[in-house]
């Protein structure tokens, strides 16, 4: 599956497919409660996790505010480092630049820390069909990269796949290692990955990772990890290569500070991910060990077209994933039947944003705004209320389905006429009472198979409250 | 004091399907020393539009309501969403400046969900009602999140003679109803009721509650189906002491 081709439009197909996978139904009912659980926990251990929340939030307000500012200083700092910052303002520029730094040091394997920016711009297809490797060196990610996947969570990208499913996968790729193995759970699974892992960190000539922040203070990109192959994807390799887009900016340490308490406790349940990292440029002289050289991307990809909108508000975004761990939808479906990089709720409002409401207008629509996403989110990001923007705009440009634009208009016809309502309400009552014939509930109702599919519908009780109380009051 | 007047906001699927959640609504009110009127001029929130970006239209049908309500003490919906759209939606239809604006944000500020305005506004303590039941209590999400529903009806239930209420699991997870979206979505929706209905009965209570006559359908309508032996009902038919009607989707 590739994110060259989204397929956003098909999510409702894209959902029922979803809904007949018995594999994936099992995989998403065992992480589910899990992340949920544990992230209730991890808040409750700070008393003090909504100030937090609350200064995160206006951190990174400030930051958009003043966005000019603070990137120009990040690209300072790196440049006086000996780093280069490449501004790549479309995914097709990110992926230009990606492989000319790779061909000037001929690199034949790349490999990567987790990165969701490398998905947006589809770096592995593009550097594969150059002629190199990319290796993905993150549990989940190089699980899925085995199944020629996308990753359907932004933070456990194999979430979707059960312990069979990775026993197949590693018996196939990995055919030269003795078929008689014990690899019944995750440790063995584990265990397996880390060794074949090991070997591939030596031969990339080239590390490519992504960011969970950058610092405008002291040019530095931050990485956390739970497998600390970040680390080594970006210290062993000759170059180290960070992806991240613009909106991963923080002014200072201190800012970064904020954010790793939101982030690791809204994702995990963990207090802090076992790996946090701070890379601040080539290696020097003096140190040991890390990359002769040290690029940035720096991926606008239309995010600052986001900046002064109604949707300004989901650059505070730090994707921590806790939307989509505590979204019902998300829940049922998984991520991918939102056809792109970025599922769930923050998926919802980012996607047509970044590939237009066109493409990604399906994802606003399919939730029920029952805004647990909201209540969750780390930086307090509204997810309804942009969502409900994005079927603004849909509106406005005449995308919704004819069907739901008559129903509303009919509806909207009788809903500013009271009279009229009641006569039409007092009417439409009537015949499901006698179409239901006293039972209480319908079984079946004309145009409306897609509730009676699976559902009864319960009957009205009686005449309208409205007729009633007529009567009662005269 | 003067008794003050609350104006009913009925909500069209009450007037529609349910009409003894609006007689049981009147009768809590009346017990905590409200006088209740029903404007003639309501029909609905304009929920529908809203959600669907049809601010257009959701803005008109707002004034149509702001208009009839504006007048009272207080306004009150038997219902979490539907007094959410009109406590919370309704000051976002307009740009500041609008006079609409200060009008709806006005209608707002004395919007409430029922539960929440008997316990939280008029400081009922209790009920007198009496229910030999084992009951289940569904959050639903407007009123939960939008509202901070969540004690004052467990409060008020707890206080009915008789009953004995068991939490399930997910509680408050999103039943699937969520106005269009379970036309739009019906498959994703019945899979979310199909989660909600099995929660439901693990706690082994045979009576389902909520506050939102949307999601008792959504759930009743599964649990008949799967036949489960699961009645639903509105909080505030238990509350009021109005269950000799049989329950959402059951036969006479
Ligand atoms: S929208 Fe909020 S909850 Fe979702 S990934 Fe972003 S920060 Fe986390």
């Amino acid at each position: 599956m590739s994110h060259a081709h989204p397929t956003t439009p098909a999510f409702k197909s894209n959902a029922h497919d979803a809904l007949a996978n018995a594999n994936l139904q099992t995989a998403l009912r065992n992480a589910r409660g899990h992340f949920v659980d544990k992230r209730t926990a991890a808040a409750a251990r700070v008393d003090t996790f909504e100030q937090i929340r609350d200064a995160g939030r206006e951190m990174k307000n400030h930051t958009l505010a003043h966005l000019d500012l603070y990137l120009e200083e990040y690209e300072a700092r790196v440049t006086a480092a000996g780093g280069h910052v490449h501004w790549a303002e479309t995914a097709e520029d990110a992926r230009r630049i990606v492989l000319e730094i790779c061909r000037s040091v001929d690199a034949k394997t790349v490999n990567k820390g987790k990165t969701m920016i490398s998905e947006e711009c589809g770096i592995n297809d593009h550097l594969a069909a150059n002629g190199i490797t990319p290796v993905e060196t993150d549990l989940g990610e190089y699980i899925i990269q085995l199944r020629h996947e996308a990753p359907s969570h932004i933070i456990a990208p194999a979430v979707h796949v059960t312990v069979p499913e990775i026993e197949a996968a590693f018996r196939k790729a990995h055919s030269h290692l003795p078929p008689d193995r014990d690899l019944s759970d995750n440790a063995t699974l584990q265990m397996e990955a880390r060794r074949i892992l090991r070997e591939k960190y030596f031969q990339a000539e080239v590390g490519i990772t992504g960011a969970n922040m950058l610092i405008a203070e002291t040019g530095q990109s931050v990485i956390v990890t739970n497998e600390g192959n970040g680390d080594l994807s970006q210290s062993l390799p000759r170059v180290h290569i960070v992806m991240a887009s613009l909106e991963k900016l923080v002014p200072t340490l201190d800012d970064a500070s904020t954010v790793l308490r939101l982030l690791a406790r809204s994702a995990t349940g963990q207090d802090m991910s076992v790996y946090t990292t701070f890379s601040s440029g080539p290696r020097r002289t003096q140190d040991p060990d890390g990359p002769e050289e040290y690029h940035v991307v720096l991926l606008d990809n239309g995010r600052s077209n986001m900046v002064g909108t109604e949707f300004q508000e989901m650059l505070r975004c730090i994707r921590c994933g806790a939307c989509m761990n505590h979204c019902p939808v998300y829940q049922a479906v998984g991520g991918h039947a939102y056809g792109w990089v970025y599922p769930g709720p923050m998926g919802a409002v980012l996607t047509p944003s970044l590939i237009g409401v066109e493409e990604g207008g399906q994802l606003p629509n399919a939730s029920t705004f029952c805004g647990r996403c909201e209540s969750v989110c780390p930086m307090k990001i509204p997810l309804p209320k942009m969502m409900r923007h994005w079927r603004e705009r849909e509106f406005e440009k005449r995308l919704t389905p004819s069907a739901a634009r008559y129903g509303i208009a009919l509806w909207a016809f009788f809903a500013r006429r009271p009279a009229l309502y009641r006569f039409g309400t007092r009417l439409g009552m009537k015949a499901l009472r006698r179409m239901a014939g006293g039972r209480g509930r319908l079984a079946s109702l004309p145009l409306g198979g897609g509730w009676t599919g699976q559902r009864d519908f319960p009957a009205p009780q009686g005449k309208t409250f409205m007729d009633q109380w007529k009567e009662k009051r005269g | 004091m003067p008794k003050p007047t609350v104006a009913l906001f009925v909500t069209c699927l009450v007037d529609m399907f349910r009409p003894s959640v609006a007689f049981a609504t009147i009768k809590l009110l009346e017990q905590a020393g409200c006088r209740v009127e029903v404007p003639a001029a309501q029909t609905c929130c304009g929920q529908p539009a809203w959600n669907s970006g049809d601010t257009k239209t959701a803005r008109s049908i707002a004034r149509q309501v702001i208009a009839a309500f504006e007048g009272f003490d207080h306004v009150v919906a038997p219902s979490g969403s539907c007094g959410a759209t009109i406590a919370k939606d309704y000051a976002q239809m307009f740009e500041a400046g609008d006079p609409w604006a200060e009008r709806a944000r006005a209608l707002g500020a004395k919007t409430h969900e029922i539960t929440s305005f008997l316990s939280d506004v008029m400081g009922v303590q209790g009920v007198t009602a009496r229910l030999e039941a084992h009951a289940t209590y569904h959050d639903s999400c407007s009123g939960l999140r939008s509202l901070g529903v969540r004690e004052q009806p467990r409060a008020l239930l707890g206080t009915v003679e008789g009953l004995k209420l068991t939490e399930m699991k997910e509680s408050e997870v999103c039943c699937g109803f969520g106005g269009t979206f379970c036309v739009k979505y019906p498959e994703i929706s019945n899979a979310m009721v199909g989660d909600k209905t099995r929660n439901a009965a693990d706690t082994g209570a045979e009576l389902l509650l909520a506050g939102d006559l949307g999601c008792l359908m959504n759930m009743a309508g599964k649990a008949s189906r799967e036949g489960r032996p699961m009645k639903a009902r509105h909080v505030v038919e238990v509350l009021a002491g109005m269950t000799d009607t049989p329950a959402i989707g059951e036969g006479e």
